[in-house]
């Protein structure tokens, strides 16, 4: 990769807190330009690596380099990044004019001129007739988008935005999606995004970092992240998945011949890591159909669960696996409890993972 | 069947209004009895204002006004120095992290709280004595300095504990310096907490009798001073209209620190 | 890494990292110089010699707790006994405050249970309310107090009016005007804590309670007084550690007769008959009662936090 296009640099950065660590050497680089998120569970560390790169924590060990220059024993209010805070830090005494031009008037910018850039990103976040207020007195959603005006005013390298939008409801999120990935791309602006909503994540991002224990499990797009996930832990926090246990007797050029419970074998893709012996296929509950034929597993009915669109099957295959089944709903008869049931599991859409 | 409240006990409301009456009787007493008429302090002789007349212009007149002088530069005084120390260390205390020595020092700015007042007050003129400090008004300052930073201390470290560090860790990743965080974001915010912070030492500082008793030296007096060296001798009509007047101002001012503290509630 | 500490990376998130010793500078020179080496230089001259016209010989000796505590007769030659007239000063002292404290939680504990349980919209009124008197003049308020219980005050004129008496109480220089005078002085100290801790409370354990079968004063005793007792204990403690060393209330409104520790110390450096190492040990006592009483009270209370 061309090192001229790596905005953030993150080099084997350890944070420890006393005996707790928090990071354990991540390592990960974010390219100009882009929307890169970092996605886990809450205590997986991402908030901790934002802040570092922000300056708010100093790092253990490791380094952390804007643009190929070493910012790691810059204090906060040196670095060329700004942050979205997660519940937006918007100074309640100040007007969301002097706000927004708050980081224009320490870079030295003149009372004028930070006063026009600041409109100007007023604008572009539709907020011109509201500058004179007080965060105080706009709703959520407003207030959320001064914080990113505020934080866009001084053109930082970096924009790094902390859960922003966890503090909106449901509607109002979805709609501030769409809005800010296209900011994103107006400015140009590598952001980084830290959420542990995976829709958003998946929705959002140009590349996305699955992070769990202090560890980065997975870079990848979306779709690398969605279909192709590497371990157990990636597999099972993005979206829905049944993990079987599985005999693997070959593994060769990305693809491995494994044995399901019951004995039936199949032909995966599996992830770069997987070896032979025990090991975990990953399967998504719509890529298993209920079928005539003998089918690779077999499953005992346990419950149902009606949604809609879909039925979701609880069961369970002969050595006692639990398994999820999602079903269309639409015309089919819903299997009662104890039926057992020939299932069919799409090979080319499974996944051998690395454990 | 009736819903019981749980919240109400047989007994509860009249032990209230009789704690407010406790409260309240003997200075409403005093208060009207400053304006009675008659050289009796005890009969009354109808409303009068010639008592507190006799306060400005009467034979202890002068007395009474270089005291009163002398607690209100003392009281604006120290109050002011104590408020700065007072946000210095909450700032310490609040936003600096971890430091050896941060237990002790917590320890040692509520320890004139903890020390009994006639202790402080033996301690103090036994020090000033011996390092031959002349007592008189800077004794006092030093002295009231000394207890009216605890009181300080508790309304601004409470207000500082409520204004969370998220704003000035912004000010910070807008680029601004710690100096300026700290007077562009959280010194407008503690606005609140240092004025009640002030009014609190103010009001301290003017109520202080024992201390300032042992350490002000021959001939300064402070206004509980002079009234204690008046009430000993009986009291007096005049005394009761000083207190009367004194009272105004205990209640004006926690009056004015109470709307003030209300005040920056709403605002957030 | 440089500046990272042993063990880990100190955090960066503290604003002003670092300058904590710097900010507690002032604190630590006026109240360290002002009070802590005072106090210190207290308990040195509580072991030194007097001098009769007030002040200090600079000699050892153990005389001022020896006057205090043990009596050697009228020449100092008997055997040793129990000297009881200062102990019997510091018994009635701890008595009073002990009594005040009781007085002041029998009154305050339903005020401040009543104002706390007071709809959002007035309860800071009542507050404001039970503060006031706080914030006036200690001196003034045990002056009114002198003024309301004189023979010919308002209070006996009161009484005699109603036919309740025929002759005027003598209430002024009493043990009973004392107590009165300390309960005035800080009934508002024992009524804030336990307010803020009924703030505090959660009622719907009071309503669990009562689902199981607990009248409203069983709640009380087995249920909310648990709850709050940090704030009655805190409340008992501000007003028993200023009871006992009190000045104004047993100056004013006492006698001879009603001699407590803060009257007994301020003698000891008032005029010429004043002994400065005696007074400084009777200050010393004091001091050492009220820190044992805060320190098993800090104690208890870290233990209950864990």
């Amino acid at each position: 990769m061309d090192q001229k296009n790596i905005a953030v640099d993150v080099d084997h950065v350890v944070k420890r807190y006393g005996s707790v660590t928090a990071l354990h050497g991540v390592t990960l680089d974010i390219r100009e330009g882009e929307f890169f998120t970092l996605l886990g569970p809450s205590g997986c560390g991402k908030t901790t690596l934002l802040r570092c790169i922000a300056g708010f924590e100093d790092v253990s060990e490791g380094m952390i380099r804007l643009h190929g220059d070493d910012i790691t024993p810059l204090p906060a209010h040196k670095r060329p990044v700004n942050t979205v805070f997660q519940q937006y830090a918007l100074f309640p005494h100040m007007t969301v004019l002097d706000n927004v031009a708050f980081g224009l008037a320490r870079r030295g910018w003149s009372a004028r001129d930070a006063e026009g850039r600041a409109r100007q990103v007023l604008k572009l976040v539709q907020l011109t007739d509201f500058a004179k207020r007080k965060p105080g007195q706009l709703s959520g959603g407003q207030q959320q988008r001064v914080a990113l005006a505020r934080a866009l005013a001084p053109e930082p390298q970096v924009l790094l935005l902390d859960e922003p939008l966890s503090a909106l409801d449901l509607k109002l999120r979805q709609a501030v999606r769409v809005e800010l990935k296209q900011i994103q791309r107006e400015t140009g602006i590598a952001f980084v995004f830290v959420t542990h909503d995976q829709e958003e994540a998946l929705t959002m991002s140009d590349r996305i970092a699955v992070m769990s224990n202090g560890h980065v499990q997975q870079i990848g797009t979306p779709r690398e992240i969605y279909e192709a996930p590497v371990n157990r832990f990636v597999a099972d926090f993005i979206g829905e998945t049944n993990l079987l246990e599985v005999d693997v007797q070959t593994v060769l050029g990305g693809r491995a011949t494994v044995a399901l419970p019951g004995g039936t074998v199949i032909d995966v893709p599996a992830a770069d890591g997987a070896a032979t012996g025990p090991g975990h296929l990953s399967v998504r509950p719509e890529r298993i159909t209920p079928t005539d034929g003998p089918g690779s597993v077999t499953a005992t009915v346990d419950s149902h669960v009606y949604l809609g669109t879909d039925i979701q099957l609880h069961a369970k295959l002969d050595d006692g696996t639990p398994l999820v089944v999602r079903m269309q709903s639409s015309g089919a008869d819903i299997p009662a409890q104890g039926t057992r049931l020939a299932l069919d599991v799409e090979a080319g859409a499974a996944r051998l993972l690395a454990d | 069947m009736a819903k019981t409240d749980l919240r109400r006990f047989a007994g509860f409301r009249v032990t209230t209004w009789l704690c407010l009456l406790v409260l309240y009787a003997p200075l409403v007493i005093v208060a009207v009895y400053s304006f009675n008429a008659s050289t009796s302090i005890t009969r009354w002789g109808g409303f009068s204002l010639k008592w507190y007349v006799d306060v400005f212009t009467g034979p202890e007149a002068p007395r009474f006004r270089d005291a009163a002088i002398n607690s209100f530069v003392i009281a604006i005084a120290a109050a002011t120095c104590a408020t700065i120390i007072a946000t210095a260390a909450a700032v310490a205390m609040n936003r600096t992290g971890r430091f050896r020595g941060k237990m002790a020092s917590l320890a040692l700015i509520n320890l004139p709280l903890m020390v009994p007042e006639i202790v402080t007050a033996v301690a103090s003129l036994i020090f000033f004595i011996t390092i031959g400090f002349k007592t008189g008004l800077m004794t006092i300052f030093v002295a009231h300095l000394v207890f009216c930073i605890p009181f300080a201390y508790l309304p601004i470290a409470a207000r500082m504990q409520s204004v969370p560090d998220m704003y000035e860790q912004a000010a910070m990743d807008l680029y601004a310096t710690p100096w300026e965080a700290f007077r562009l974001v959280l010194l407008p915010l503690m606005i609140p907490g240092i004025l009640s912070g002030f009014l609190l030492a103010f009001i301290i500082s003017l109520d202080d009798f024992l201390i300032t008793n042992f350490v002000k030296g021959a001939g300064i007096e402070t206004l509980p001073t002079a009234i204690f060296g008046s009430v000993k001798q009986g009291i007096k009509p005049n005394i009761m209209a000083i207190s009367t007047l004194l009272l105004g101002v205990s209640v004006v001012l926690v009056t004015l620190s109470w709307v003030i503290g209300r005040a920056g509630q709403s605002r957030n | 890494m440089a500046g990272a500490a042993p063990g880990g990376g100190a955090s960066r998130s503290e604003v002003y990292r670092g300058s904590g010793p710097r900010l507690l500078l002032p604190a630590w020179i006026f109240i360290g110089v002002f009070l802590l080496l005072p106090v210190i230089l207290m308990a040195v001259y509580s072991f030194l010699t007097k001098e009769f016209r007030g002040g200090v010989i600079w000699e050892f000796t153990f005389a001022a707790y020896d006057q205090f505590f043990l009596n050697r007769g009228l020449f100092g030659d008997e055997p040793p006994t129990i000297e009881w007239t200062y102990l019997g000063i510091f018994w009635r002292s701890i008595w009073q405050a002990g009594l005040a404290t009781f007085f002041c939680l029998l009154i305050g504990f339903p005020t401040a249970w009543y104002v706390a349980t007071r709809p959002v919209s007035t309860r800071s009124v009542w507050l404001f309310l039970i503060t006031i008197p706080y914030w006036v003049n200690l001196l003034i308020r045990t002056v009114s107090m002198k003024f309301l219980l004189r023979d010919t005050g308002p209070l006996n004129e009161f009484l005699m009016w109603t036919g309740v008496i025929a002759e005027p109480l003598s209430l002024i220089n009493t043990n009973f005007a004392v107590q009165v005078g300390l309960f005035y002085s800080y009934l508002p100290f024992m009524v804030l804590p336990i307010y803020a801790a009924v703030e505090r409370y959660d009622f719907a354990l009071s309503e669990a309670a009562a689902d199981l079968y607990c009248d409203s004063w069983t709640t009380l005793r087995l249920v909310i007084l648990p709850a709050v007792k940090p704030g009655i204990v805190a409340g008992c403690i501000l007003v028993f550690v200023p009871s006992l060393g009190a000045f104004l209330a047993p100056d004013l409104l006492g006698g001879a007769k009603t001699f407590m520790i803060g009257s007994l110390i301020e003698e000891q450096f008032k005029g010429a008959a004043g002994n400065w190492p005696f007074g400084a040990a009777a200050a010393m006592i004091l001091l050492t009662v009220v820190m044992g009483v805060l320190l098993i009270h800090a104690r208890a209370q870290m233990r209950e936090d864990g």
